[in-house]
């Protein structure tokens, strides 16, 4: 674009920045202040002393939660749900997808099964259908309640069979007259291909299971079996209990950290794996966004 | 003519492992429905009593249903609105910095807290919106009384609007921004030599060419008017916002899952469901009338 130098563009230009400075800091300020909270030492937290930097530096909320009990079992379940949870997604969503991009005269009935599919994007049963087939498939306080409702997401699955779709036929038709079979083809050929869109789609359903909380809570009787997340989502009520049911000296513990620090640092850490990933998602994102929208 | 055959057999099996899955998970629930129009009781399960309509007219006897979806709708459509309006906004002045890092810098900040779960925002919420916490702090020194941003029902559905925007108004950002990249930038030349300013430019160019954009993410966010944010408002509401906060799927989740009224719950989820469905349908055709865009 053209540069121009007059005094309202100056002005503007110093408005816009100051505008976007402040709408940025918003967006990162609750952060600021939870990390603070979490250094923090309990007495300064509770006189409301800590805005963004900790007072009484103390590491103690950390501590509590990697010293053992819920927080690590469910992290544990947690890191379970998203190996296991991921790899069956990307599996079921690339043997879908690649039959799917072929046209009907290759796949018999491509038409319908892609109905079969999208049908499920417009209309579904509902909450209480879908519980009670999961209790009725034995799956309650299973990981796989967790992870088989939403073995294949269809909308990513779509994105990944629209790319598919965008590769070369050249490609597969050389391949064909090799003699290679459908499945060579895919894996041999087509996966390595695939790796960009499976990175777009993969982290997202990375993130999609770490995120997830409310299944857990609805499908595990035993808070043992939540993952983080749903775990996290009990303390938001009841942190104090989770206090006393550590068992070492209530008093002297209370010293040292409250319900608000000891929540701060089990929410950041919950966080933490998000941050890790976030600059991966972020360099696939806009691909992402090129992927989902093929326009005809 | 058999080759081909045994080619396609290949690519129908690959099919099988989730269209197993979609049909459970998916598919049964649709059955399962059938509880709407049923007494349920858990022994008999889907062969409960049958009693037609019975659990709709109850449900819609209901004021307390009724306000759940006038509750639904006034959050759902404010946040769609700030949904659209915010991110374009956003966007527009984002595209004014020249600085490529500047930009990347903003763009990464903004979009953060759109990865992260609701129930890590809910624990952030409640402990800056508090009467003591952080937010209330900066108002009190502006002399502004303290306010009771989640336990006031008038102030409530805004406290929810507001920070659902909040939390995702930087997926919008990057999806106008990745528009607003492809515009030609021949065009600000041309319009520059005619004697255009910045503010012209915006409104003669930048808008027109980002309008299918913005009519393509507002018709698509239409299927979501039934949904106003279940995991947001789930984590921050209590028994003394129900009058203003309660949804439709909160209270289905009372009713269905804590209560067990399965038939009255799965009656509701299905009133929801078609609609949603009609929505979805509707945005869809839309979106290809509009913008040419299809889902495959």
């Amino acid at each position: 674009m053209v540069q121009d130098k007059s005094l309202g563009r100056k002005l503007f230009l110093i408005a816009n920045y100051s505008i976007l400075f402040l709408t940025s800091l918003f967006c990162i300020l609750p952060f600021v202040n939870l990390l603070a909270v979490s250094f923090s030492g309990s007495a300064a937290v509770a006189a409301g002393d800590v805005v963004f930097w900790p007072v009484d530096f103390t590491t103690k909320a950390y501590e509590f939660a990697l010293e053992g009990g819920q927080f690590l079992q469910s992290f544990w379940v947690s890191t379970q749900r998203v190996v296991l949870g991921t790899i069956v997604n990307l599996i079921l969503m690339v043997l879908t997808a690649y039959p799917l991009s072929k046209t009907k005269e290759k796949v018999m009935g491509r038409g319908i099964y892609m109905g079969f599919f999208v049908l499920t994007m417009l209309f579904n049963g509902g909450l209480i259908p879908s519980y009670l087939i999961v209790v009725k498939a034995g799956l309650i306080d299973s990981i796989w309640s967790l992870i088989l409702p939403g073995a294949m997401p269809v909308y990513s699955m779509i994105i990944l069979m629209n790319f598919i779709r965008s590769l070369p036929e050249e490609i597969e038709e050389s391949a064909t007259i090799d003699g290679a079979g459908p499945m060579q083809i895919l894996i041999r050929i087509l996966l390595p291909l695939l790796k960009p869109a499976l990175a777009t789609v993969g982290l997202f359903t990375i993130v999609g299971h770490w995120n997830s909380w409310f299944d857990g809570i609805i499908y595990m009787n035993n808070p043992d079996n939540y993952p983080l997340q749903s775990y996290l989502q009990t303390l938001l009520l009841s942190f104090d209990q989770i206090m006393l049911r550590a068992g070492t000296d209530y008093s002297e513990l209370l010293a040292q950290m409250n319900v608000r620090t000891g929540r701060a640092a089990q929410l950041f850490l919950g966080t933490v794996p998000i941050l890790v990933v976030y600059p991966f998602l972020q360099k696939y994102f806009t691909k992402g966004l090129v992927l989902g929208s093929v326009k005809g | 003519m058999l080759r081909k055959l045994r080619q396609q057999r290949a690519f129908h099996l690959m099919l099988v492992p989730s269209i197993i899955l979609v049909f459970i998970f998916s598919y049964l629930p649709f059955y399962g429905l059938v509880i709407a129009f049923q007494d349920y009781n858990p022994g008999l399960g889907f062969h409960s009593p049958w009693v037609g309509m019975e659990n709709f007219e109850h449900v819609f006897k209901q004021e307390k249903f009724l306000r759940t979806i006038w509750n639904t709708l006034y959050m759902s459509i404010f946040k769609l609105l700030g949904g659209i309006f915010v991110p374009v906004i956003f966007a527009l002045l984002l595209n004014e910095v020249m600085r490529a890092a500047f930009k990347r810098t903003f763009q990464t900040l903004v979009y953060i807290p759109n990865f992260l779960s609701w129930v890590i925002m809910a624990g952030i919420m409640i402990d800056i919106l508090a009467s003591d916490g952080i937010v209330n702090t900066f108002l009190g020194l502006l002399g502004v009384k303290p306010i009771s941003f989640l336990g006031s029902p008038s102030i409530f559905p805004w406290t929810m609007i507001v920070t659902d925007i909040w939390k995702g108004f930087g997926f919008g950002t990057v999806v106008y921004l990745a528009a607003l990249t492809g515009i030609d930038p021949g065009l600000y030349e041309a319009a520059l030599i005619d004697g255009a300013n910045r503010w012209k430019q915006t409104i003669y160019i930048t808008l027109p060419l980002l309008a299918p954009t913005i009519i393509l993410m507002a018709v698509l966010s239409l299927g979501n008017v039934m949904n106003a944010g279940f995991d947001q408002i789930y984590n921050l509401y209590s028994p003394a916002v129900y009058e203003s906060g309660d949804i439709i799927d909160t209270y289905v989740y009372r009713l269905g899952i804590v209560q067990a009224q399965y038939s009255i719950g799965t009656a509701i989820g299905l009133f929801k469901s078609v609609i949603t469905c009609i929505l979805v349908v509707l945005s869809l055709v839309l979106a290809k009338k509009a913008a040419g865009y299809k889902i495959y």
